[in-house]
């Protein structure tokens, strides 16, 4: 039932490997190295989907990567959305369906795995063509670590779509398949095919994408990670990355059938199939009539090559005479006719004599030029010369460590392509390092070179404006000339708006085949040079990359690294609910079946405030401080003294920045006269260090102090409530636990009675108002003193807790956390503090800047308590508060907001924590907080709302 | 991703580093001495230049030390690296 275009032999097919596929239901055969789109050829189908906004059938019109039209979805084995038939390589049980310029993402989890590798080496070469072999192999021999990255799955480039012979060598791939030969032997190179680098940036760093199993379909090896981004470091680069054939712009010029020349020959080289019967081909250059040749000599029926130009190639012409086809010089198509399938080209002369003509046909092949791949050397920033001669972009400066050759540079024959190879290869690997390597012979081909010059053509000029417009620039946008148009006659000069106006460029192709004719055509509008224009920026990536590869490994649990503590795995046992503080698992609350958050928080609550809890303070982040100016230092840092600390004794601290602002908070412990313990808030104990490196290192390197971090060294365990006396006293036989010899803001070292005998430093803080002990372990005892204080206390009805009411008992107890009540703009005085700035300090970080006439101002926001007029609300954190019970009509005056709020056991209500305006002169004072629809009205109090006088801390 | 010298380990890539602001803005020798306005300068403000600038650089997650560079705010083109206690190199047009 399907047409076989497929020539008997020939192409790079295996022939022996049939596989089975399907384009919108249509089953169909094809070979093991067909792309999708060869197949369809081969089946006689071009055209492949409809266009997004006029629903116009759409073909495949190139064999690569710059193809705009033939869009698919793959259904199975996996979905995935977006793929161009032109670069999918055929799979047996592939299942396409044409995409309309919208696909569909999975909707279920992709199987498949994703990773990336990082490799350094001294040159990349990027693109396997002539210039890119002759560059890698030229590298290779210099000894130089080379990287030979390309996008197909054999090397080759534009080799692989011609049929010249190498004079002395014979076949191309004789050649090709020597030279990577070498390349594989050769210690140090790494050849990756099936490989798009699609990224370039700063320092030699360049990111490709390897598809390493989709070719394989469903029969891909799970264990084989599909798709790998390599992560590139290379002393040099060379981009050797080719060029994509140009069409020429003429009325309806997106019927399916309608082809790059050297697409054509692509299909009919690289896969033995014949784009059509009936051939008629359209140029403005020489290269196509090799495309005409060829396909004449396959005995397909050329009738006709049009030449835009006024004078053709000589001896081209007497060639295409010799085979039958007519050549009309000055001649140019101003229309196809057709369905689904074009049936007819109409052509006319572009000036002089002749007369309009319809020829019947089944393909046409379009050739406007070759616009060079630029688009790495783009985004390195290198600027984009104008090229008159090929109508378009090409590198116009040297970039250091960069070099462009082939194709990519301008450069369209074999021979130039060859030896800038080898020169590059040689520049870059000296560059590098390297000694002269021994030359590698040139390959000189019997290839036709170009007899005459390029003809520069965007579009076929038209006597009148069409009415629909079926000038097509980008196929997949459906934008045409007359969107161009409309956009300069709307004043649009720049090429950057023009795109976004027209979306011309924007589409899965990022404008390959068009970004060129429509610079091309804004010029000719407003009657500028394409030379004073600036194109526009090619950014990464190249070619479509899926999330799924960028994300590689890092989904999920690997997403980012989890911290947990040494009793982490007794929460999990005990049902806790996890929250994240940074990268720490944190336990949230211990939920009794039956209990929702609200009821857990309060019997964790009530346990501290009535018997005994504990929580596991492990997370809080830990200083270790040593050296003889160790105090000298930490009198700098925080806002008290620190320096006169008692060895034994521990010290609650404030730190600011130079602007006055608090930034953490903490204990400081003085283990001996040259060493402290400073402990930070959970989410900020890199960022502390840091801060206390820089002054350290920048400022007072002449300080002799040490800072490590031993966060993770110590298992931390607050034991919080009336009976934790009891508790530590049933565990530490050798510790004096009474309030006279073990007081408030002091601390212990120790031996528990746990397993066998712990060391412990156990210090008397408290977060909660209670009485408090924090017992600090080595880590590697914390679940062991975890559960021996869960046997101990167990007479008392010892109930672990979690953030939630460690948060709920320090905020009735007014203490701040620091980035919750804190945003950067709060002062210790805003908060209450004043107790903990030194008087007497000369200096410390932040003293200066509470002079400022702004941090006196007396309407500054200050923390406060808010209690609800009915006891049951609990307000929103973050709400606004008001000065008046009514909503009025905006601009709103906000006095501040509420930074924390909760049920309180111990109040028996709602309260909260907020910052207001003058917030201490209003005590007493009601405001209003707005939530959804209501006006809340509030009682200003002090931010100290339980146990005020401070009797509980002691037992 | 830029490369950055750190002067202590080399060439490491710029996710490594965190940037610590202006190089050389010494923390004056008795803040209370100073006015409001001079103080407000050393907290706020700082240089910007076009061009060559010198600022601190902290190989956060390498050796933790703090290092300054001249970098091109143009090209972000690091144009010296150098120690907390090596002088600035000479360099035309430096702030």
């Amino acid at each position: 039932m399907t047409a076989n275009f497929r020539l008997p032999v020939g192409g790079r097919v295996n022939r022996d490997e049939a596989l089975r596929f399907s384009l919108d239901g249509r089953p169909m055969l094809g070979y093991r190295g067909d792309t999708l789109a060869s197949a369809l050829l081969a089946n006689g189908v071009h055209q492949v989907a409809t266009s997004i906004k006029y629903g116009r059938p759409r073909g495949i019109m190139a064999a690569g990567v710059e193809d705009a039209s033939a869009l698919v979805q793959i259904e199975e084995p996996f979905p995935e959305p977006m793929m161009s038939a032109t670069t999918v390589e055929l799979y047996d049980g592939l299942i396409a369906r044409g995409l309309p310029g919208q696909g569909r993402l999975a909707d279920r989890p992709d199987p498949a795995r994703y990773d990336a590798k990082h490799v350094h080496c001294d040159v990349v070469v990027v693109g396997a063509g002539p210039a890119g072999l002759v560059a890698a192999l030229t590298s290779a021999r210099s000894g130089a670590r080379v990287v030979l990255v390309d996008d197909q799955n054999q090397a080759g480039g534009a080799l692989l779509g011609s049929d010249e012979y190498f004079d002395d060598l014979g076949s191309p791939a004789a050649w090709v398949h020597e030279v990577l030969a070498e390349l594989r032997a050769t210690p140090g190179v790494l050849v990756l095919e099936r490989t798009t680098a699609f990224g370039a940036y700063d320092d030699g760093f360049l990111l490709a994408l390897q598809r390493r199993t989709d070719h394989l379909g469903a029969a891909a090896p799970k264990d084989v990670a599909r798709q790998r981004i390599w992560r590139i470091r290379a002393k040099q680069t060379v981009i050797a990355t080719g060029a994509h054939e140009r069409p020429v712009v003429f009325a309806d010029n997106d019927r399916p059938g309608i082809m790059l020349a050297g697409a054509a020959r692509t299909y009919l080289h690289r896969y033995g199939v014949l784009p059509g019967r009936r051939i008629v081909v359209f140029t403005t250059n020489d290269s196509a009539y090799t495309a005409a040749i060829e396909l004449a000599e396959t005995g397909v029926d050329v009738p006709m090559l049009l030449d835009a130009r006024a004078v053709p190639p000589e001896g081209l012409v007497a060639e295409c005479a010799a085979r039958g086809i007519e050549v009309r010089a000055g001649h140019a198509v101003t229309g196809t006719e057709g369905r689904e399938h074009i049936t007819d080209v109409h052509i006319a002369p572009l000036a002089g004599t002749g007369h309009p003509d319809t020829i019947m046909c089944d393909t046409l092949l379009v050739s406007g030029g070759w616009n060079p791949v630029v688009h790495l050397f783009s985004q390195l920033r290198g600027a984009l010369r104008y090229a008159p001669e090929l109508g378009a972009f090409v590198p116009g400066e040297e970039l250091p460590d960069v070099q462009v050759v082939g194709s990519a540079a301008g450069a369209l024959d074999l021979a130039s392509c060859v030896r800038q190879g080898g020169e590059a290869g040689r520049a870059a690997s000296e560059a590098a390092g390297f000694t002269r390597p021994a030359p590698v012979p040139l390959p000189t081909s019997d290839a036709r070179v170009a007899e005459a010059a390029a003809m520069v053509l965007w579009q076929v000029p038209e006597g009148a404006e069409p009415t629909a417009d079926t000038r097509f620039v980008d196929l997949q946008r459906d934008a045409t000339v007359s969107d161009v148009l409309r956009a300069t006659g709307a004043g649009l000069r720049s090429l950057e708006h023009i795109k976004r106006y027209t979306t011309i460029g924007t589409a899965h192709d990022q404008g390959k085949t068009s970004g060129m004719i429509a610079a091309g055509i804004v010029a000719e509008a407003l009657g500028v040079k394409i030379a004073e224009q600036r194109p526009t920026t090619f950014r990464p990536p190249y070619t479509s990359v899926p999330f799924a590869a960028l994300a590689g490994r890092d989904r999920g649990e690997l997403h980012d690294p989890v911290r947990i503590t040494a009793m982490h795995s007794w929460h999990v046992a005990q049902g806790a609910l996890f929250e994240d503080v940074g990268q720490w698992k944190r336990p949230w609350y211990y939920p009794r079946p039956g209990e929702d958050m609200a009821d857990a928080v309060l019997r964790e609550c009530r346990a501290a405030r009535e018997s005994v809890a504990l929580m596991d303070g492990s997370t809080l982040g830990k200083i270790d401080v040593q050296g003889q100016d160790s105090g000298e230092f930490l009198d700098m840092l925080y806002t008290n003294m620190m320096s006169n600390l008692k060895v034994g004794r521990i010290r609650y601290g404030v730190m600011c920045g130079v602007d006055g602002m608090v930034i953490d908070d903490g204990t400081v412990i003085r283990l001996a006269e040259d060493r402290f313990l400073v402990t930070t808030t959970t989410g900020n104990a890199a960022k502390i260090l840091e801060w206390m490196e820089e002054w350290l290192q920048t400022e007072w390197p002449h300080l002799r102090v040490f800072l490590t971090s031993v966060t993770e060294h110590w298992a931390t365990v607050p034991l919080v409530g009336p009976r934790s006396r009891d508790v530590l006293a049933s565990l530490a036989p050798e510790l004096d636990v009474s309030n006279e010899a073990f007081g408030f803001m002091s601390w212990r070292d120790t031996v528990l009675d746990v397993t066998g005998g712990v060391a412990a430093r156990v210090c008397r803080i408290s977060f909660s108002g209670e009485l408090a002990y924090e017992i600090n372990v080595n880590a590697w005892h914390g679940r062991a003193l975890w559960e021996a204080l869960m046997a101990a206390g167990e007479p008392y009805g010892i109930t672990p807790y979690g953030t939630e009411t460690m948060h709920v008992l320090r905020a009735e107890k007014g203490y701040p956390i620091i980035g919750q009540d804190t945003d950067g703009t709060v002062t210790p005085q805003d908060l209450g503090m004043s107790w903990a700035v030194s008087k007497k300090k000369p200096d410390f970080i932040g003293k200066r800047s509470f002079a400022r006439s702004e941090n006196n101002r007396p309407d500054r926001k200050q923390l406060v308590g808010l209690l609800p007029a009915n006891p049951a609300t609990v307000l929103p954190e973050g709400a606004q508060i008001i000065e008046s019970a009514h909503l009025p009509e905006p601009p709103v005056r906000m006095l501040g907001h509420v930074t924390s709020s909760y049920a309180s056991a111990a109040l028996d209500r709602g309260f909260a924590l907020a910052v207001v305006r003058s917030g201490r002169d209003r005590i007493g004072e009601t405001l209003y907080v707005p939530v959804a629809d209501d006006v809340v009205p509030v009682t200003v109090t002090d931010s100290v709302l339980f146990d005020k006088e401070g009797t509980r801390r002691d037992g | 991703m830029q490369l950055i010298s750190c002067p202590w380990c080399g060439p490491r890539e710029e996710v490594e580093f965190h940037y610590g602001g202006q190089a050389h803005v010494a923390y004056p020798d008795d803040p209370a001495a100073l006015s409001d306005e001079d103080w407000a300068r050393f907290v706020f403000f700082r240089d910007n230049p076009s061009g060559p600038f010198a600022e601190r650089w902290s190989h956060a997650a390498g050796c933790r030390r703090w290092f300054n560079a001249i970098r091109d705010t143009r090209s972000h083109e690091l144009l010296d690296v150098y120690r907390m206690d090596e002088a600035q190199p000479a360099r035309t047009g430096t702030s």
